[in-house]
């Protein structure tokens, strides 16, 4: 049993975040999704050439041959920085997708992907900035050009594109194999959006911190009054416990572990709910600058909620992880905590 | 990054669950925190310790594991598991021994170290008073030398285990006229000495477990100061922070046994409402998100030498999750809640003094504040 990232990992770790923190501070942030673009094109060749795009390549097609564990440590900090671009669509959602003969261009930086996944929706992040998006149509999982279909998303960060008609699609995998990488589509999207997500609150409480010490009313700092401090610590108790489940599931994906559909849903459901309620908490805690355009806090905002909306109610991944738990629990010992809970009073001839 | 056992501690845990199936009293199992059959659980806890599975994390040399935490972690879930009691003296395995290994003479390491692990010694803790709650340097209970014994006069209260303890960490002020915090001695008082009185007071559950204490002209010899005179603030505080830092397991694995009997419970209700599933969900999610915490700051622990902020962020956590899953349970049973089933009615009620004992979830607010989070003092 051993909880913590290796040597390796933490170095991996720190230099994600000086590169991003030196590129992509929040001003470039805010110029890059005010953009036609919509984000640095040039950044792709940069990344690719730092080998964040072949993390879990093959070495044998230019990758590291590492698993989703270090894809999951960049997610985190791609999303602390808020990056725009279509990361987390080619590494966090398409990547099982994409075919073995394509993982080469994918390293090089020379293809980026997508999914439509969402059930029932055609929309797609990152469409316009991609080359191929992943469907699923009628239990079968094909590959489509990208084509524009530009639609105004919360996230200016993450623009969305709804696909049009599909022509050139080519057939990715049907019958069980398509169930199987659909499944494993749907867990690994949980999972990375829920180390995004961490990545977002953790810069955002950060700020929250900051601004408490430093900002004086009644000649004290605001973070002396316990109305402002708490609910910063509440944040911090929720995201370090979101961050536990998001390493899990992180782990148990590259580590093929048999709970990773139960650890995948338990870190999306906590990390959205501790990231949307660390925007709001410290918007507040900013009073009338956090609600200003100028401000970053913004668009961390619409990112947690766009994480929450593409990624489906807490509530739902709850009510399905239950049964899973239930059906366990009722083949372990099917009436054992009712015959607990009436031993004292004796049986119910009625019932 | 490993979260499976390794071979060793695959080993372990086998070896243990074995030994549980084998030694455990059927009369021990579910009883929670209740302390009703004494004896059993002195009998238990010597059991425990005499295969092994007490004071994992202690030291080699006083009779411990040599810090295994994670063998600690193994037999705190397996306990769980198990719905076996933990061993009866947690006041001393966690917080008197700990301090006696750092501040004590060989004399009381000898007396005592050996005597907590196999529980021939339950101890108890003297710290607040019904004037120093969270307020610990207010205390008022005095202790006078007289010669190379302290009389000691005063009040405790909210003592767990003072019932059928037979030593306690007591707090004392010495010199009612020293700057605050300096006048403070660390004593270890035997509880059958004359003038102790134990009252037990009697708890919204009906039940009788946490204690005043009353101390009248109780004679302690010198020799049972721990650490210097005047210098007992620096060692209860030296208490406290083991009191945090180990208590995340045991925390954790008395949750787990919780979640699992109201998953059980769930499973057998015909009726599943989308409301409860959704509860039912994140409370198995907590838990799991605090044993995950809990090993993350072991991680760290072994890395750093230093526990990390986790310890206070668990206890905070896990105690709003307890109370939460035993009210779920109750409310899950519908009208039958009414009656009193003997666990989910007692745990419900319990639960509700988690978020006050060992550190109320205001002050550990304010500790997580100012230590980790580095916000400016509330006070």
């Amino acid at each position: 049993m051993d909880f913590t990232f290796t040597r390796e990992q933490r170095e991996f770790q720190q230099q994600a975040r000086s590169f991003l923190e030196h590129r992509f501070p929040p001003q470039v942030v805010a110029s890059l999704a005010d953009s036609q673009e919509g984000w640095d094109v040039d950044s792709w060749e940069a990344i690719a050439n730092l080998g964040w795009l072949g993390v879990s390549v093959p070495e044998s097609e230019g990758g590291a041959g590492l698993t989703f564990l270090e894809e999951a440590i960049l997610l985190e900090e791609f999303g602390r920085c808020l990056y725009p671009g279509p990361f987390m669509s080619s590494i966090g959602l398409a990547r099982p997708a994409i075919p073995a003969d394509r993982l080469g261009g994918l390293a090089a930086g020379r293809s980026r992907w997508s999914v439509a996944m969402a059930a029932g929706s055609e929309l797609v992040p990152d469409l316009a900035a991609v080359d191929a998006v992943v469907v699923e149509r009628e239990r079968e999982l094909w590959v489509v050009p990208a084509s524009a279909g530009l639609e105004r998303s919360i996230d200016s960060t993450r623009p969305m594109g709804r696909l049009s008609e599909v022509e050139g699609a080519e057939r990715l995998a049907s019958g069980e194999e398509a169930a199987e990488l659909s499944a494993q589509l749907r867990i690994r999207k949980d999972a990375a959006l829920a180390v995004e997500a961490v990545g977002v609150a953790q810069q955002v409480l950060e700020w929250g911190i900051e601004h408490a010490r430093t900002r004086e009313q009644f000649g004290r700092p605001i973070g002396s009054y316990q109305a402002v401090s708490h609910p910063l610590v509440d944040s911090f108790v929720e995201l370090e416990l979101a961050r536990s489940l998001s390493y899990w599931a992180a782990w148990c994906i590259s580590a093929g572990h048999g709970q990773s559909e139960a650890a995948a849903r338990a870190a999306y459901a906590s990390a959205v709910e501790a990231t949307v309620g660390t925007c709001e908490r410290v918007i507040q805690v900013h009073g009338g600058m956090g609600f200003t355009w100028a401000s970053p806090f913004h668009r961390y905002y619409k990112r947690a909620l766009w994480i929450e909306y593409f990624g489906g109610s807490p509530a739902m991944h709850r009510r399905d992880l239950a049964r899973t738990l239930m059906t366990d629990a009722g083949a372990q010992s099917p009436d054992r905590g009712r015959q607990a809970t009436t031993a004292k009073g004796g049986s119910r001839p009625w019932a | 990054m490993e979260l499976r056992d390794t071979a060793e501690e695959s080993a372990f845990r086998g070896a243990l669950r074995a030994w549980i199936v084998a030694t455990l009293p059927p009369e021990l199992t579910g009883l929670g925190t209740r302390h009703e059959s004494l004896e059993l659980l002195r009998e238990w806890s010597r059991a425990l310790a005499a295969a092994g599975y007490a004071g994992l994390t202690w030291p080699k040399e006083y009779g411990g594991g040599g810090g295994k935490h994670s063998e600690e972690a193994i037999v705190l879930e397996e306990l769980a598991r198990a719905d076996a009691p933990q061993h009866v003296g947690a006041i001393g395995l966690g917080m008197a021994g700990p301090t006696i290994m750092v501040h004590g003479t060989d004399e009381q390491k000898s007396q005592h170290l050996p005597r907590i692990l196999d529980a021939r010694e339950i101890w108890c803790q003297g710290f607040s008073e019904p004037g120093a709650g969270s307020d610990l340097a207010s205390l008022r209970t005095r202790s006078e030398l007289r010669g190379d014994t302290f009389l000691v006069n005063g009040q405790k209260v909210w003592s767990s285990y003072a019932h059928i303890a037979d030593w306690c960490i007591l707090v004392t002020l010495s010199d009612p006229d020293a700057p605050r915090y300096q006048g403070l001695t660390y004593l270890l008082v035997d509880m059958h000495s004359k003038g102790v009185e134990v009252r037990p007071l009697r708890q919204i559950t009906g039940d009788a477990d946490f204690n005043e204490i009353f101390f009248t002209d109780v004679e302690v010899p010198a020799s049972n100061v721990l650490g210097a005179v005047g210098n007992g603030w620096q060692v209860a505080m030296t208490t406290l922070l083991h009191e945090r830092a180990t208590l995340g397991f045991a925390l954790t694995g008395f949750l787990d046994g919780h979640v699992q009997r109201l998953l059980r419970l769930a499973a057998a209700e015909p009726q599943q409402s989308e409301s409860w599933l959704e509860e039912i969900a994140a409370e198995w999610a907590q838990l799991q998100a605090l044993k995950l915490t809990a090993y993350r700051s072991l991680g760290q622990l072994d890395l750093t030498g230093m526990p990390g902020p986790e310890g206070s962020v668990i206890k905070l956590a896990w105690s709003e999750s307890n109370q939460r899953v035993t009210k779920l349970a109750r409310q899950l049973l519908g009208p039958e809640a009414v009656l009193d089933d003997g666990f989910w009615q007692y745990q419900q009620l319990r639960s509700r003094a988690n978020t006050i004992e060992a550190g109320t979830s205001e002050i550990l607010r304010n500790i997580i504040a100012e230590r980790v989070l580095n916000l400016p003092r509330s006070r």
